[in-house]
Formats: C-alpha cells, structure tokens, sequence
C-alpha cells in the first residue's frame, strides 16, 4: 500500500520533470524559429543579388543593371563609429556613476530615470531633436548628427547594463583592493570595472547592433548620399537608409538590392559582434571566471 | 618587522549600532594574537578598527585613538596609507578574478603606481615563499588565474598579496573559517612562521585554533572586550567568569 503511494508519486515526479523539459525545449524553438526563419529568407531573396559589385560600386540611376551598395557600407561604418565614441564612453561613464559614487544619492536617481526616459523614446524623435540641434543650426545634414543620433540612443542601454554589472562584482573584491591601500577611484577603474567588462562588453554589443540597423533617426540627420562619401561634415549613405529607399521604390532591380543590403547588413553586425568577442576574450586566463 | 598595536578607548557604531564600546588593549609587536567571542561580538569590526575598513561603510562611524607604532591612524594619515601598512586577510578568500597568479600578488604595487618588473618579480616570489604557496604555483604564474586556484591556495594567494605590499602589521578575520581542515592547518603552520616578522591580529570561532597559535588572547562579547591575558591563562584560568563559560562551551 505505502510502496504503491510512493511509486504513483515518483511517476507523477517523472512526468512533470518530462513536461517541463518539453515545454523549455517548445519556447527555445520559439524564440529561435523567427530568427533563423528570417534569416533564411534573406539568403534566399537576396544572396542571388550578392557579387562583387555589390560591395565594391555605389549605386546605379534607375534602370540601369548593377551597381553596389559600397558607400552605405561604408557610411554606416562611420556611423557607427562616430555613435560607439559618443555613446560608449559616456555610457559606460554613467553606469560607473550610478554603480560606485553616485550610489544613493538623488543626482543618481535622477540619472537612471532620465535613462530609462531616453531608452523609451521613438528613435524618430531622436532624428527630429538632432535635426532641430544640429542639422537646422548648421544648415546641412551630416555624418556628423546621425552618429550623434545613433550615438545618443546607445547610451541608455549601456549605462544600465554597465552599472548592472558593476553591482553583480562581489562586495569582497572591492574590499580586497580597498584593504591593500588602493585608492577607491582605482580599485573603481582597475579591479571592479574589469571584473564587470565581460557584462558590459555585451551590453556595449547590444546598443551597437540595436542602432546598426536604425533608420529614422538617420532621415533627418545623415540623410543618405548616393555618392562616395566619408566626410563627418557632410551627408553620408548608410545600409538601413539605403535599404529603406530601395524598398519603397518601384524597380525590381532595386527591391532585390534592397533585400541583398538586408541580408549584408545582418550579417555584418553579426561579425562586428563577434569580432569584438573574440578581440576581448583573448588574453583570459585560464579558470577565470 | 612588526609593531605594537595601542588601542585607547576605542568605540564604533553602524548606524545607530553601537558595536564597539570602550576598548582599551595593547597588542604586542611580533606575537599572534587571537580575539575569540560568539557571532555578533564586535570582534570583527574590531580588526576593521585597525586598517579604517570599517570607515567604508557609509553609515559606520569610530571614535577612540588606535597607535600603530608612533603612528595614530586616525589623525596622522590617510586611510589608503594605513592600509598598506596594515594588511588585511578576509574571511573569504578573494583574490581577483581577472587576474593571474603573479598580478594578484604583485596587485597592491602595481595598483599604486610600483611599476619596477625585475623589482616585482623578486617581490612576487619572496611573498609567494613566505605564504608557502610557491612551490604549487610556480609554473603557472602568469598562465593561471588567482580564481582557478583551490579554496586553501587562493586564501594563501590573499595571504601573498598581503604581504607583497610589506606590512608592519597583519590582520587575519577568519582566515581559516571557509576553509578544509587540511587548508587550515596549512595556514595555522604560516601564521606561526610569520608572527616573527608582523604583529599578527586574528579573528577565530575555532578555540583550538586560537590557543595553537596564538600568545595573547582577547576575548568579545557584546561589543565589549572582557578579557585580555595570554593565551594560555585565558583558556585555563580565566579571571572573568564569562570568559569561563564561553570557554567550556556554556554559551556562544
């Protein structure tokens, strides 16, 4: 009788343990299904639009075949650029801010609420601001405000995960570097940000391939440019920008190139990223955590 | 070498906690000293007394003078300074993470600027040496990190590091508690060969442990110190009849 009970209770055991596996294994399948679904459909519009053209040609008028999307790779290469120098630095600063000196005090709260504004705010009213900020004020679009533009939108996420990871740093390794006589300021800078950089790398990663693919916030600001262009100071073309155009027009040519620069687009920031991983992954040692 | 510890009328709160209330003692320069007493007691803030760790705390606060040697710590210099001449060993061990073996212990140099290598080389392998953990980890100074390292061996790492900064004084909080009896024994054996060169204070729930290494004992008990004699007639004749009970096991 009690063997009985017990051996009902340990199958009942089995089978939850079983169901919960299948459920776990179902939402993986569902958060990865949408992803690989579009990337396949990506290759398959758009890498038969895929040569060497591509990536070394700007784009041609209308109606003629051929032609690259190379200058809105490039652009949005110094897009990116120019927004990682405004939007890293000063993400990671805040996060510092909020995580080490600035911790309880109302500056601090006042800080993180401002960023959990900006992080809300439509990457199109970004566009506009720096529109109404720069462009307007300088009289011309530039490579300039959209990176400022991108810029700006990277620094929510990255001062939030950066000071996220510096509270996850252990109480006792601040009080190791402390207890040797190091000065708060470096044990900050030398141990607690280090420990943490894992963490912030990737919120870093996050904001850059959040922005990679942005467009309204650069209509208003770097515009596109259909030529060669790399000048900070003037319009500049970028990937999303270009694809934007391409899409809506009405050629078919363009409509495949669009779907090409879409597929190339993905793909780059998927090696930027990893890029960036593995650069800062070397040089670990071994059984660090 | 090590110098004496003179603590006048010394009292620390969290809060509005008062830890701490009136310690006067006189720790004695090149001797183990144990502070025995039930959680709570206030024995560890004590240690954190002497190297001002206890100051980091936003809400803690300290009255009282402590000399170390000729030096009081809490009018005569900055709190980073005590703390290189006071060293300091937690109760888990806590080396850095992203470091290697060799730059954890060279860390409390490099951090403050002590970028001579040959120097440092030299330095790394004598503390290493002192906290007999060389021999385990000579091959894998730089390719190893202090993390990867054993519970018994990343405590004599922080022991290492500890010393590589050359101080007068060594605090222990627990050094042994998280630790295998092996490990611990281990660490009792270089407390006992490095109470010759520093003023060695040490924190201990373990007796045992206190009467095996200690000279003098003090014994804690709600943030007061009740009793401070050698060790030897702490555990076998103690004046105070708390102390008694507390040695043979009536409470704590």
């Amino acid at each position: 009788m009690r063997a009985g009970k017990h051996n009902l209770r340990a199958q009942v055991r089995a089978l939850t343990d079983h169901a919960a596996t299948v459920l776990a294994v179902f939402a993986t399948l569902v958060v990865v299904t949408p992803l690989v679904a579009i990337f396949i459909y990506l290759i398959y519009k758009g890498a038969s639009s895929l040569n060497l053209a591509f990536f070394t040609q700007i784009p041609k008028p209308p109606g003629e075949v051929g032609g690259g999307m190379a200058n809105a790779i490039v652009g949005s290469g110094v897009l990116l650029g120019i927004a990682s120098l405004i939007g890293v630095p000063i993400g990671i600063g805040g996060g510092i801010f909020l995580a080490e000196f600035g911790r309880g005090t109302k500056l601090a709260n006042a800080v993180r609420f401002t960023a959990d504004v900006l992080n809300g705010v439509p990457s199109i009213v970004m566009g506009l601001a720096i529109y109404s900020l720069v462009v307007y004020q300088q009289k011309h679009f530039s490579a300039f405000s959209g990176g400022l533009a991108l810029g700006i939108m990277m620094i929510p996420t990255i001062t939030r995960t950066t000071e996220e990871m510096l509270l996850m740093v252990p109480h006792a390794v601040r009080e190791a570097a402390l207890g040797l006589g190091v000065p708060n300021w470096r044990s900050v800078l030398s141990i607690t940000l280090k420990t943490a950089s894992p963490g912030i790398i990737t919120g870093c990663m996050l904001a850059f391939a959040r922005v990679a693919g942005e467009t309204a916030p650069l209509m208003f600001t770097a515009f596109g440019n259909s030529n060669w262009s790399m000048n900070p100071n003037e319009a500049i073309a970028a990937l999303p920008l270009q694809i934007y155009v391409y899409a809506i027009s009405p050629y078919d040519e363009w409509h495949r190139m669009a779907w090409a620069g879409a597929l190339v687009l993905i793909v780059l920031i998927v090696l930027a990223v990893s890029l960036v991983r593995y650069v800062t992954s070397r040089g670990v040692l071994k059984g660090a955590s | 070498m090590g110098v004496g510890i003179e603590v006048t009328n010394l009292n620390a709160w969290y809060g509005s906690n008062h830890t701490l209330q009136d310690i006067n003692l006189n720790i004695p320069a090149n001797h183990a000293t144990a502070l025995i007493g039930p959680s709570g007691c206030g024995k560890s803030t004590f240690v954190r007394c002497l190297n001002r760790m206890h100051e980091t705390n936003p809400i803690a606060r300290v009255t009282g003078s402590v000399r170390i040697g000729d030096l009081d710590i809490y009018t005569d210099a900055k709190p980073v300074e005590i703390r290189r001449r006071v060293g300091m060993v937690f109760q888990r061990p806590n080396p850095f993470p992203t470091m290697s073996i060799y730059d954890n212990v060279a860390s409390g140099l490099t951090l403050n600027g002590f970028n001579n290598r040959r120097a440092l080389d030299e330095i790394v392998e004598k503390s290493l040496k002192n906290s007999a953990l060389w021999d385990e980890v000579k091959d894998d100074l730089k390719k190893k990190s202090g993390a990867s390292l054993s519970g018994g061996q990343q405590q004599r790492l922080c022991i290492a590091r500890a010393l590589a900064v050359d101080p007068e004084v060594l605090l222990m909080d627990e050094p042994a508690s998280a630790l295998d009896p092996v490990s611990t024994s281990k660490i009792e054996d270089l407390i006992f060969q490095l109470k010759t060169q520093y003023t060695i204070v040490i924190v201990t729930h373990n007796m045992q442990q206190a009467a095996r290494v200690a000279e003098k004992t003090g014994f804690f008990l709600n943030g007061r110190m009740v009793e401070f004699d050698s060790t030897h007639k702490i555990f076998t004749n103690p004046s105070d009849k708390r102390t008694e009970d507390y040695i043979t096991g009536r409470f704590g």
